[in-house]
């Protein structure tokens, strides 16, 4: 039976269960700690660092920090705000990522992201790396420009042999997370759906459907991320 | 001496181009172009992306009429999916679609008529620029520069219901739209919740400012009957019946003399009526019609064009107004350059009308959004935009992914339309003068502002618009240069 821990979240005590996410149980308990490369349901990975808090006084990811009795945990200080503004300003600017024309936004959650912390325009030199749109497979797009390697699709989507569809590819600056073609074989429209739905960005897209969401009705339309934790 | 006159840019338009004007040792004017000079290459850039993302990124290269590029994307991503060519959509994503254009050309007609064009009819070409914009035109008419602000209004306000947002929505998507109206957003059109904005006050500010338009050709007949007149073909979409139709036809071109040139031709056949020119001085290309060669194939479009090609116009008002305009012809198409005016203004009313029409329509509520069929590998989507023809053709390959774009956009098929009006008029206004006025050099700019040019739409440029006019001699010494600061202060 899962037990419950006292922990201080901002200056407050609550009770979480031990063992769990950090960053799950702060939501549980009304607290937003934004995470990027984390998903509800598979393995964290501590990525992208956005999620950064201080336990005990030390910088931590919320996401792979598990909870333990009497941890103390502050999740807002302007240091960590500014840390968090310039991880979505780098990401913005290594990539491609024009807002206006992509399908995800109003989705995205890296757009909702630079919303939050008020990014309009990186202050980071914009790289405008050259690179491809993969369009060989029937079901999916894998548009390079605006992949941020956040590796959810390796660790989340599986054909019904239990592999990975996504895989890397290259090595360094030049990583790629490539569709493999082996294990990506005959996979049905539920996956290739849950394969989008699983990318924070428009990275991953179904092929012959788009922008079938009318603006008003997406995700980050109408309140920024993070208030349907705490409004 | 020999002097060249360059007007730059050309203001009251949505672009940025320039005017130069040569005059020999005589004073005679012997060269004049309209150089448009910036360049944004969205035919380039939508290659490699999806299909599907065309209607959304194309329409980008205009923010006076995205809903033109976004609609006739769409249509050819409708071909594209098997959806057909225009009448194979659900009844209420084809209405959803139509509302939203008629929003469009609402909206973008009232901008250009009432901010751009009117203070030249309000205070005369040569009157002094302080005055003579739309700052002016409020100062002087309160009464119509409101009205011109809430008719804008109103054509955004359709558009956001149906495109999602005022400028740069997605709802057309290929094959359909995303979105239909709610009976809310449908009784706040219609109605207006009380106050003005509602459907019957569009249809009667439409009639007023064509009454003020009328007014004022009465007023001046000589000197819109004598400006900028030539003849020229015309061409225009129409409904396979002869009636207006700014959304979908069949392609008909007339001769000055008001014969078929081009009699019905279907959208997707387009390539094989039509070729463009490309010159050094301008990055405008000159399309014309093949049969007829780039010497006599080019034509007109826009409002003036399709007043001369429609039989009838479907709206019963706008009908009225259409019979009274061709009277004016006398029976041949109508060439009066400032006629066009009335011709946009008759478009506003008729778009009144049908938005009226449609907000009653019970099909722009329904749910039936997007159908699909077998999957071509070309489409091609033609539409009358507010400035007139705009064709659109995409060949997408197997993976899905844009392999070419070819666009003629409405001002594109304009450019030599206004090359000749810039001749005429600066023929007609600096030949053998002594000293060149401001108010010439403005003339100029009437005769162009009068097709709405959207050259940033054209080559898919913007810029800023500071206006110099600077006279040189024939080694190239300026001799006197005059410069106005921005678009809204200046001319
Ligand atoms: S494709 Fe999407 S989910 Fe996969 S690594 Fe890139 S951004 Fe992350
Ligand atoms: S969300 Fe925790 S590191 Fe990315």
């Amino acid at each position: 039976m899962a037990s419950f821990v006292r922990i201080t979240l901002d200056d407050r005590v609550y009770l979480a269960e031990e063992g769990a996410q950090l960053v799950a149980a702060a939501k549980e308990c009304g607290v937003y700690i934004p995470t990027l490369c984390n998903y509800p349901g598979i393995p964290p990975k501590g990525a992208c660092r956005i999620c950064t808090v201080l336990v005990n006084g030390i910088p931590h990811t919320a996401c792979t920090t598990k909870v333990v009795e009497d941890m103390n945990v502050v999740t807002t200080t302007p240091e960590l705000e500014a840390f968090r503004t310039s991880i979505v300003e780098i990401l913005l600017a290594e990539g491609n990522h024009f807002c206006p024309i992509c399908e995800r936004s109003g989705n995205c959650e890296l757009q909702a992201l630079a919303y939050r912390y008020r990014v309009p325009v990186s202050s980071f030199p914009y790289l405008f790396p050259t690179r491809d749109v993969e369009a060989w497979h029937p079901k999916l797009i894998k548009d390079h420009n605006r992949c941020i390697q956040c590796k959810r699709c390796i660790r989340g989507i599986h054909n019904a042999k239990g592999q990975a569809i996504f895989a890397f590819g290259k090595r360094g600056d030049k990583v790629v997370i490539n569709i493999d073609r082996e294990t990506s074989r005959d996979i049905s429209d539920e996956l290739a759906q849950q394969a989008m739905d699983i990318c924070p960005v428009g990275a991953i897209l179904r092929k012959g459907k788009g922008f079938d969401t009318p603006i008003g009705r997406r995700t980050y339309d109408h309140a920024p991320i993070g208030s349907e934790v705490a409004p | 001496m020999t002097r060249k006159i360059i007007i730059d840019p050309v203001t009251r338009v949505e672009g940025h181009g320039k005017v130069t004007i040569q005059l020999d040792d005589d004073g005679q004017v012997v060269q004049s172009r309209l150089h448009i000079v910036e360049f944004r290459g969205f035919e380039r850039f939508v290659q490699g992306r999806p299909y599907w993302e065309a209607p959304v990124l194309v329409q980008r290269l205009c923010g006076i009429c995205p809903v033109s590029h976004h609609l006739a994307a769409a249509k050819a991503m409708d071909v594209v999916v098997g959806a057909g060519t225009g009448t194979g959509l659900t009844p209420t994503a084809e209405k959803i679609r139509r509302l939203m254009h008629y929003g469009q050309v609402f909206q973008s007609h009232t901008l250009h008529f009432f901010h751009l064009a009117s203070p030249d009819l309000l205070f005369g070409y040569d009157a002094p620029p302080e005055t003579r914009n739309v700052m002016g035109v409020a100062l002087a008419n309160r009464e119509l520069a409101t009205q011109a602000v809430l008719m804008r209004k109103y054509g955004q306000e359709i558009i956001a219901a149906t495109a999602g947002k005022k400028i740069h929505g997605t709802g057309a998507i290929p094959g359909g739209v995303n979105k239909s109206l709610s009976r809310e957003e449908r009784d706040r059109l219609l109605k207006g919740d009380g106050g003005p904005l509602n459907a019957d006050q569009m249809v009667t500010w439409a009639q007023g400012a064509l009454a003020f338009f009328k007014d004022y050709y009465r007023q001046h007949r000589d000197f819109i009957d004598g400006f900028s007149r030539f003849p020229s073909s015309h061409l225009s979409l129409v409904r396979p019946d002869g009636a207006l139709d700014l959304y979908h036809g069949v392609l008909r071109a007339v001769d000055a003399e008001g014969r078929r040139i081009l009699d019905d031709v279907d959208s997707q056949d387009y390539l094989q009526h039509f070729r463009e020119e490309v010159k050094s001085w301008s990055y405008m290309k000159f399309p014309y019609l093949k049969k007829l060669g780039p010497e006599n194939g080019w034509y007109r479009v826009g409002p003036l064009a399709r007043m001369n090609v429609a039989d009838f116009i479907p709206t019963p008002l706008a009908q009225e107004e259409f019979e009274a305009f061709r009277a004016v012809g006398g029976g041949k198409p109508n060439d009066r350059c400032m006629l066009t005016h009335w011709a946009r203004l008759i478009e506003v009313l008729h778009a009144a009308e049908c938005m009226r029409d449609l907000l009653q329509d019970p099909d722009i509520l329904g749910s039936d959004l997007v159908v699909t069929g077998s999957r071509q590998s070309e489409g091609i989507g033609l539409l009358e935009a507010p400035r007139g023809t705009l064709f659109h053709h995409y060949r997408v390959g197997e993976d899905d992914l844009i392999q070419m774009a070819n666009l003629i956009v409405s001002t594109t098929n304009n450019n030599e339309p206004m090359n000749r009006a810039v001749h005429h008029v600066a023929r007609a206004m600096l030949t053998g003068v002594k000293e060149i006025t401001e108010g010439m050099l403005n003339a100029v700019e009437v005769a162009i502002r009068a097709y709405d040019p959207c050259l940033s739409c054209a080559t898919h440029a913007y810029g800023q618009m500071p206006l110099e006019v600077t006279l040189v001699d024939a080694r190239g010494a300026v001799v006197a240069r005059r410069r106005k600061s921005s678009v809204l202060a200046s001319t």
